[in-house]
């Protein structure tokens, strides 16, 4: 086997694959064997290869690596198809009910707060801060004594998406992680869910005051 | 009765597993080591042409067994079983890896004496009559290692005097049941070695005891003394594992003037690798470039090896418990024959 030889089979086969998706066992398992052979052959080479040469046997080996990777695909993806046709479906009309109705139950009771607060003499901004600190402090009570987690199982995003899910995912984190210590238990992976919403909040909020400041 | 069973815990080969053939591929800074010349295969970078160093890991390792295997003309599927390790969670690189050679297949797990585990397992196969060619590879990358390990590879850390460098780099061997060359007589499988050490920047102390407990082990079983042996050669101890290793055993009046170590040979003393390499790769590039060269030169008849591995967890190291250590033998005769 040379490399012109190898380039030749490359092109051959591209054509064919390009034309044909799926090949039977016995076609694939062939061409399985010669990328195999090829690979390992201009491998070698290419140890034994300097300067340009090497250069050159890199390029062939990537292009076999790729031609290796195109031609299990068909197979996976025909198989994912069948895989999916058989998987039990999601509830999604029940899920969103479910949320739905939780979500409300939530933020009624936040709301209830918030009134209370408002008939207390306090202003709107302090009546809204006051509300998010006490819903915060019941889900993490609740997490706590290990309610919460058997309500999001059946409300999903109902108790994901308010300010009560946001404190769930820290207070977990943390007593997740406070068997590995105060530092790198609780102190490094106490942001491992709730991380990504404060860096990319904080940088949207950014863009907006940018964009609310230009617009003004 | 055991009939292959020597004493406690040695296993005593009569079929001659050999292996024929071996290949090592290696990262920039190895190729800059004072073996630098000897590997198969030197990457220009840690990333292989990969956009993950996992991946990168995963290619070294795949690579080495095609190379080892295009040596002496086969194929993957010319393999009737594939035995490989390396350091990361879910052994991810020797996974990929048999996923891409398509053969039987079975994980291990030994750390840094994964590759000396494999050669035993592959041993017992083979003397077993189960099969009659094998493939067996161990892989680390500094570079994982260090991210599910230790720290994020570009924080600003000093590191300890008593710490390692993990080896970039894979090793993989072809051994079967005829043919010339190194032929594996004896396997000794360790025990878990535990002295409290709870230092995941101090691998070398935490392993010198399983280190010394299988070379006594093994000496114990056979009847052997170290002078029988040519070498005796740990995987990684590096240079403060090594020198608590020849202490423990001066102290048992047992002679050290043949023992070396893979950690203290990978890496040249300016390349601030501190207490030497470690990692799965380190005893795996070593023996199949270095030792596997002088036995086949004739310079060594005789080797025991001995493959060391930290058994170390993060998680668990967090939570106080410290290091189990363990370490398995293997013996390796030039019986002529292969050039």
């Amino acid at each position: 086997m040379t490399e012109e030889e190898i380039w030749k089979k490359i092109k051959q086969r591209e054509k064919i694959m390009s034309c044909s998706t799926l090949f039977s066992n016995f076609q694939m398992s062939e061409y399985q064997n010669e990328l195999q052979k090829e690979h390992q052959k201009v491998l070698y080479w290419e140890t034994k290869a300097s300067g340009e040469e090497k250069i050159r046997f890199t390029n062939l080996r990537n292009e076999i690596e790729i031609q290796q990777m195109l031609l299990v695909k068909p197979k996976q993806e025909a198989y994912k198809a069948i895989s999916n046709r058989l998987a039990p479906k999601q509830t999604v009309v029940k899920n969103t009910i479910m949320a739905f109705v939780f979500g409300g139950i939530i933020c009624t009771i936040g709301q209830i707060f918030n009134n209370l607060f408002l008939q207390g003499g306090l202003t709107v901004k302090e009546a809204a801060t006051s509300t998010s600190v006490i819903m915060i402090s019941i889900s993490a009570f609740l997490t706590g004594l290990g309610y919460y987690d058997e309500l999001g199982k059946i409300a999903g995003a109902g108790t994901i998406v308010p300010i009560t899910g946001f404190a769930n995912s820290i207070v977990s984190s943390a007593m997740e992680f406070k068997r590995e210590g105060y530092i790198y238990g609780v102190g490094a992976r106490i942001f491992t869910v709730a991380g990504p919403v404060i860096v990319y909040g904080t940088l949207v909020s950014i863009v907006i005051g940018l964009v609310y400041y230009f617009i003004k | 009765m055991a009939q292959k069973k020597l004493g406690k815990q040695t296993f005593k080969f009569s079929s001659n597993p050999i292996i024929s053939s071996e290949a090592a591929v290696v990262g920039p800074m190895e190729g800059k080591g004072p073996l630098g010349e000897k590997y198969d295969m030197v990457l220009d970078n840690t990333f292989a042409g990969e956009n993950t160093w996992e991946k990168a890991e995963q290619k070294m390792m795949q690579y080495s067994m095609e190379l080892a295997l295009e040596k002496k003309g086969f194929l993957p599927s010319d393999l009737d079983i594939y035995l490989a390790g390396d350091l990361l969670n879910q052994i991810i690189s020797a996974n990929f890896t048999a996923r891409f050679l398509n053969t039987p297949f079975l994980g291990l797990y030994g750390a840094c004496s994964t590759l000396i585990e494999g050669l035993c397992v592959a041993g017992i196969l083979l003397d077993g009559g189960f099969v009659d060619r094998i493939g067996v590879s161990a892989s680390s990358h500094h570079n994982t290692a260090e991210r599910q390990y230790r720290y994020p590879t570009e924080q600003g850390t000093q590191r300890p005097m008593t710490a390692q460098w993990t080896v970039t780099g894979s090793g993989s061997f072809v051994v079967e049941n005829s043919g010339s060359g190194v032929i594996l007589t004896h396997a000794t499988i360790g025990k878990i070695n535990d002295m409290g050490i709870s230092n995941a920047n101090d691998m070398g102390s935490a392993m010198a005891p399983a280190a010394f407990d299988t070379i006594k082990a093994h000496l114990q079983d056979t009847g052997r003394k170290p002078d029988d042996y040519d070498l005796i050669v740990t995987g990684d101890l590096g240079l403060l594992g090594s020198n608590v290793l020849k202490e423990m055993m001066r102290r048992e009046k047992i002679s050290v003037d043949n023992i070396t170590d893979c950690g203290t040979l990978v890496y040249s003393s300016n390349q601030d690798s501190h207490s030497g390499g470690s990692g799965c790769g380190c005893s795996a590039i070593v023996l199949s470039s270095h030792f596997m060269g002088k036995l086949l030169a004739g310079e060594y008849k005789k080797i025991f090896f001995v493959g060391t591995g930290a058994l170390l967890s993060p998680i668990t190291s967090f939570q106080g418990e410290s290091i189990p250590s363990i370490a398995h033998g293997i013996v390796l005769e030039y019986m002529g024959g292969r050039q």
